[in-house]
């Protein structure tokens, strides 16, 4: 699904981030991105989502080289990207309405692109039903949080890339969205890269994790995770020895 | 603002000319009653009316052509650094020139008529507009621009979706600030080679016929022009911005 081919990154007159860097994603397949700060963790899914270009390499997605952002991928931010002047449901339909706005151009928006798709499903099921004529600006960072995900999962992406989604979100929120990306991973066949510097979140979130050091990053570290998927993984003992690995790995480098 | 907080404003403004009035006891300052009586006979001649409405077209017309051409030019240049950097010299240059001075020229060059004045009042709101719409749009998040440009935004649909309505609380800040400049630069450009407006009607009143409660009369519909104007901006905003009125 996604395929890095020598990949080298540098923002401008700096070392760079990323030299000559592999790697391969599979479709369907759950991965986290684990690293300090300043490690490019969210540069490298920049790089995915087609909102930054290689220094040299290539970025494929689904087989074709990235050159604007795709369609159906969809990006989760950690600081939502909500208008703040639009409603909830406005904010939920601003896909859709991005889409009409092109048609179906399969450049801006799917060439199949499919006319009257409602985000209500969306809207009840993550429990924002109730809050669809309010503002931004009234809801809590969760309930914030929960319409982005609405938004993006309303275009139905085969992809998701997020950057920090829960970061700023407290604990008992934070767990239950885990929770729901760990359901929508069971149901749907979707690409799944999510972007933290929390070591449990990636040992929840990422059948395969990704470890970044301080750059140039070079060689993917990679640790197999496939243990994970399910919310009572938290409590097994495979989480607490995986977590206590990466915390490790993470003072080495 | 509450309806009877503003009526006990203008009772306090009305009781405090009135015993100025008194006090002074000159015919420049007529008491409130002398120029309430002088409004209702101004207005029910038809001639006050007429001035009111020549200067209310002046206002909005000016007022609309800013904003026709100053919000497309913000926004270009909000979300474009390169344009900006090679336009805001011009614009730190040009702006601070009190236009009022070249009320002159711009009769010479435009002659009489509504136009001299319109553009005197669009020169002065376009820059006001211009750089409140521009730094409204340099100031948009870049997550936001982010996230928006992931749902398959280009240049087209962020104009569409992002930087028109993130300007518009600009838009409404800079009319609110430029009703009172375009009512004083309103009263400037009337002055000369008009025989229309609150301005000339103003002047004409106090200076050659010496009728002051007259004069008073079209200072007082000036002011409820202005009055006007800022209502109809704030209507404007609970309108256009109700996301800006919650708690």
């Amino acid at each position: 699904m996604i395929n890095l081919i020598s990949v080298t990154y540098a923002y401008n007159d700096q070392p760079p981030v990323f030299q000559e860097f592999d790697w391969q994603v599979g479709r369907g397949e759950a991965w986290a991105v684990l690293g300090p700060s300043g490690c490019g963790k969210s540069t490298l899914l920049y790089l995915l989502a087609g909102l930054r270009f290689p220094t040299s390499g290539h970025v494929l997605v689904d087989g074709s080289l990235l050159t604007r952002p795709r369609p159906q991928s969809g990006l989760i931010l950690q600081d939502y990207g909500l208008l703040p002047w639009a409603t909830v449901q406005q904010n939920a339909e601003l896909g859709f309405q991005v889409r009409t706005f092109y048609g179906p151009d399969g450049k801006h928006a799917p060439s199949n692109l499919k006319a009257n798709l409602s985000v209500d499903p969306w809207l009840e099921r993550l429990g924002l039903a109730e809050e669809r004529h309010k503002f931004p600006g009234q809801l809590s960072g969760g309930q914030r949080q929960r319409v982005a995900i609405a938004r993006t999962l309303a275009l139905r992406p085969d992809m998701l890339l997020m950057d920090e989604p829960f970061s700023s979100l407290d604990a008992p929120t934070r767990e239950s969205l885990q929770a729901l990306i760990l359901e929508l991973r069971a149901e749907n066949n979707l690409t799944q890269v999510i972007v933290t510097h929390a070591i449990e979140e990636a040992a929840m979130l990422g059948q395969k994790i990704l470890l970044l050091g301080q750059p140039p990053n070079r060689n993917p570290e990679i640790i197999d995770n496939s243990g994970s998927g399910h919310a009572g993984f938290r409590d097994s003992s495979e989480y607490v020895q995986l977590v206590r690995d990466l915390r490790r790995r993470m003072g080495e480098g | 603002m509450k309806r009877r907080d503003l009526l006990g404003s203008i009772l306090i403004v009305l009781l405090l000319w009135h015993i100025a009035a008194l006090l002074l006891d000159r015919p420049i300052l007529p008491t409130p009653l002398v120029v309430g009586g002088a409004l209702l006979r101004e207005l029910s001649n038809g001639n006050l009316p007429r001035h009111f409405l020549v200067s209310l077209w002046r206002v909005v017309a000016s007022t609309t052509l800013a904003i026709l051409l100053a919000v497309p030019a913000g926004l270009l240049l909000g979300q474009s650094a390169r344009l900006n950097r090679l336009f805001a010299p011009m614009i730190y240059l040009l702006y601070p020139i009190p236009k009022v001075v070249l009320v002159p020229v711009v009769l010479l060059l435009f002659g009489v008529g509504d136009f001299p004045k319109i553009i005197i009042i669009f020169l002065i709101l376009f820059f006001q507009i211009l750089v409140l719409v521009r730094d409204q749009a340099l100031g948009i998040r870049p997550e936001l621009l982010l996230s928006v440009r992931s749902l398959g935004a280009g240049r087209r649909a962020l104009f569409r979706f992002v930087y028109l309505p993130a300007s518009l609380p600009a838009i409404l800040t800079a009319l609110r600030q430029s009703v009172g400049t375009s009512v004083a630069v309103l009263y400037i450009a009337e002055l000369v080679a008009t025989q229309w407006g609150l301005g000339y009607y103003i002047y004409f009143n106090g200076s050659t016929l010496f009728n002051y409660p007259a004069m008073y009369a079209g200072i007082v519909a000036l002011s409820l022009m202005g009055l006007i104007l800022y209502f109809t901006v704030d209507w404007l905003e609970r309108r256009l911005c109700p996301w800006q009125f919650i708690k």
